[in-house]
């Protein structure tokens, strides 16, 4: 492989029913500011049969869009996905190739990475530019969060990895931006025989998607019942926030496991992060010390969970989360934001 | 049906503390476990045991010779078998490698179904390892599962994705990564423990898979570990307590209309 053929930096966006997802956004901030590092062209691939405003994503930042289409690729199935980005990345050649540490990207990235025998690092928070080598710097939580490992992909070409979202800010929207947006028809890749799509069904219980909120409120075994937990949904609602929930809740059955956060969960990075009841176990501390601001609630004041928090009340969750909700409901000029503008989108 | 299940030995890190000076982990040792997602991949393969005739479960695993133990465990817990992939030249595999080494094992097994692993394991968590193996052998992968229905020559599954479940039907040969909420695990049996400690793993090597040096470990594994670093735990925590005044939610929400959250 001669690696000097490879240049150029290449995002994958996401969409969902013909909508770009806004962990497009974070990946393109990612991408235009390594593009700029290295004085390369950024491009951004995205797979689908009809996407909307392709122009949006040059608004944020892309150089280039590479929409690829075909009849196997109407949803996601991880084979054609893979089989239609391998060929892309033949065809274009980028040194660094990024997707969002999402289900999906975690899923594709692997195969695309075998299928062109090059490495891939997973949910990074950090990535850049080696200034001598100008090779990329991959750098990824492990072990719980307790370490941090930077990772190069020195030989090989390109350099793949997937970015935790909503490690990086969407990027900024600038309509006076240009670019080139190219149809890649891949009609003739045929639809798989062995992987058939069969039906995407809403979880009736997460009123908000937990990977997309700006704001999670958690629960713990503090919480003591079924019913205590219920005040994390009702601070929730009230939020229009995420319910999310620590191991030993979802053992008890007062919550589904989708709600889970931690290392047998879900990772999460939101805005804001609320536990209530939450003792703070390493493994619960993995799956969300990364949120931007954590706010901890616990009885006891030498619960770990404080070691991670921003804020902290000491305090029963039964007297503090009723006041909390009449504090909130009574305030009238404290509004809560629906989302940035970009979840609108 | 052959289902080979992938199991990965890891630290066992349930009582881990922090040290609240240095944000270090202290942990203490208890030895080291079965993946706990792969627990859930072995006992979804004994669920399919139970509900089919002619179903053999066999458990693969790669690490030092140590990880022997994980294999007894899975056949304690009613694995008919397995086999463990160890030696110097798989020594500082990266995913890619990692694949491919357990792509030959499974390759050499002969006639394998269906592959279970766990989604991701709790040490590096890159969840990677399965999708490489399926794109290796070249078969259909479906991840994040938490619900599986096996027929004699597909699956269909229920994926855990973003907001929802996607639902999926893949013809076999197929791998599929579990999550937690696929099932409870099960226990070793006494009969079960009898028949691990009689059992007989083979250890194969770089040799036995028909791999070269080269494909393996560090000369077969396109990433490098530049630096470990310590994260910096940089939060100064506000502490309140709560008492009868209000004053500690109101603090708090000050706190939240200073950083423009709510």
């Amino acid at each position: 492989m001669d690696i000097q053929n490879y240049k150029g930096v290449m995002v994958l966006g996401e969409q969902k029913d013909g909508h770009i997802r806004p962990v497009t956004f974070e990946l393109l901030n990612r991408g235009r500011d390594l593009a700029d590092k290295l004085g390369v062209e950024l491009s951004c691939s995205i797979l689908g049969n009809e996407i909307e405003d392709l122009t949006e994503i040059i608004y944020r930042g892309a150089d280039k869009v590479f929409h690829v289409a075909g009849p196997a690729l109407a949803g996601f199935l991880p084979g054609p996905y893979a089989r239609a980005l391998v060929r892309l990345v033949q065809e274009e050649r980028p040194e660094i190739f990024i997707a969002a540490a999402t289900t999906t990207g975690r899923t594709v990235m692997p195969l695309v990475a075998a299928g062109l025998k090059t490495g891939l690092t997973a949910d990074c928070t950090l990535l850049d530019i080696d200034d001598k080598e100008k090779i990329l710097l991959q750098t990824r939580p492990a072990i719980g969060g307790n370490i941090m490992a930077t990772i190069k992909t020195p030989f090989t070409r390109p350099q793949m990895a997937t970015v935790r979202p909503r490690s990086a800010r969407p990027a900024h929207r600038d309509e006076s931006r240009t670019g080139l947006i190219s149809v890649k028809n891949y009609g003739d890749s045929p639809v798989s025989a062995v992987e058939r799509f069969l039906a995407y069904v809403p979880d009736a219980t997460q009123e908000v998607s937990i990977e997309d909120a700006d704001i999670i409120v958690a629960g713990g075994k503090g919480l003591k019942t079924r019913d205590g937990f219920k005040l994390v949904e009702e601070l929730a609602r009230l939020l229009g926030a995420g319910v999310g929930a620590s191991r030993d809740v979802v053992d008890l059955g007062w919550a589904s496991y989708p709600h889970q956060i931690g290392l047998s969960g879900k990772t999460v990075s939101p805005k804001l992060y609320i536990a209530v009841g939450i003792s703070g176990k390493v493994q619960h501390l993995a799956g969300m010390q990364t949120s931007e601001t954590i706010v901890a609630i616990n009885r006891d004041p030498e619960a770990q969970i404080f070691q991670v928090a921003d804020f902290g009340i000491v305090g029963d969750a039964f007297e503090v989360l009723p006041e909390l909700m009449g504090a909130l409901k009574n305030a009238p000029g404290r509004r809560l934001r629906e989302g940035s503008e970009d979840n609108a989108l | 049906m052959r289902i080979a299940v992938l199991i990965k030995q890891v630290p066992g890190t349930d009582n881990v503390k922090m040290d609240p000076e240095t944000g270090v982990m202290i942990r203490t040792n208890k030895g080291n476990i079965i993946n706990p997602l792969d627990e859930n991949a072995l006992e979804e393969a004994l669920r399919i045991k139970r509900s089919r005739e002619d179903v053999q479960v066999l458990a693969v695993s790669m690490g030092p010779e140590s990880a022997m133990k994980a294999i007894k465990e899975a056949v304690a817990m009613g694995a008919d078998g397995g086999v463990l992939l160890s030696g110097r030249a798989f020594a500082g595999s990266d995913t890619i490698a990692t694949a491919r080494a357990l792509a030959a094992a499974i390759s050499k097994l002969g006639d394998v179904n269906l592959v279970l692993c766990g989604e991701r394991a709790t040490d590096g968590e890159t969840g990677q390892t399965g999708p490489m193996i399926a794109a290796t052998l070249g078969i259909p992968v479906q991840t994040y599962v938490q619900r599986l229905e096996v027929a004699d020559d597909a699956v269909k599954v229920e994926r855990v994705v973003e907001g929802g479940f996607e639902q999926v039907k893949v013809q076999l040969p197929a791998l599929i990564t579990v999550v937690k909420g696929i099932n409870e695990p099960g226990f070793p049996t006494l009969t079960g423990k009898v028949r691990a400690r009689d059992a007989v793993v083979p250890v194969w090597g770089a040799d036995d898979l028909g791999l070269s040096p080269e494909e393996l470990g560090l000369k077969g594994s396109p990433t490098r570990v530049v630096k470990i670093f310590s994260p910096k735990l940089s939060r100064s925590t506000l502490l309140h307590r709560q008492d009868n005044t209000g004053r500690a939610v109101n603090e708090l929400l000050k706190f939240l209309a200073d950083r423009d959250i709510v």
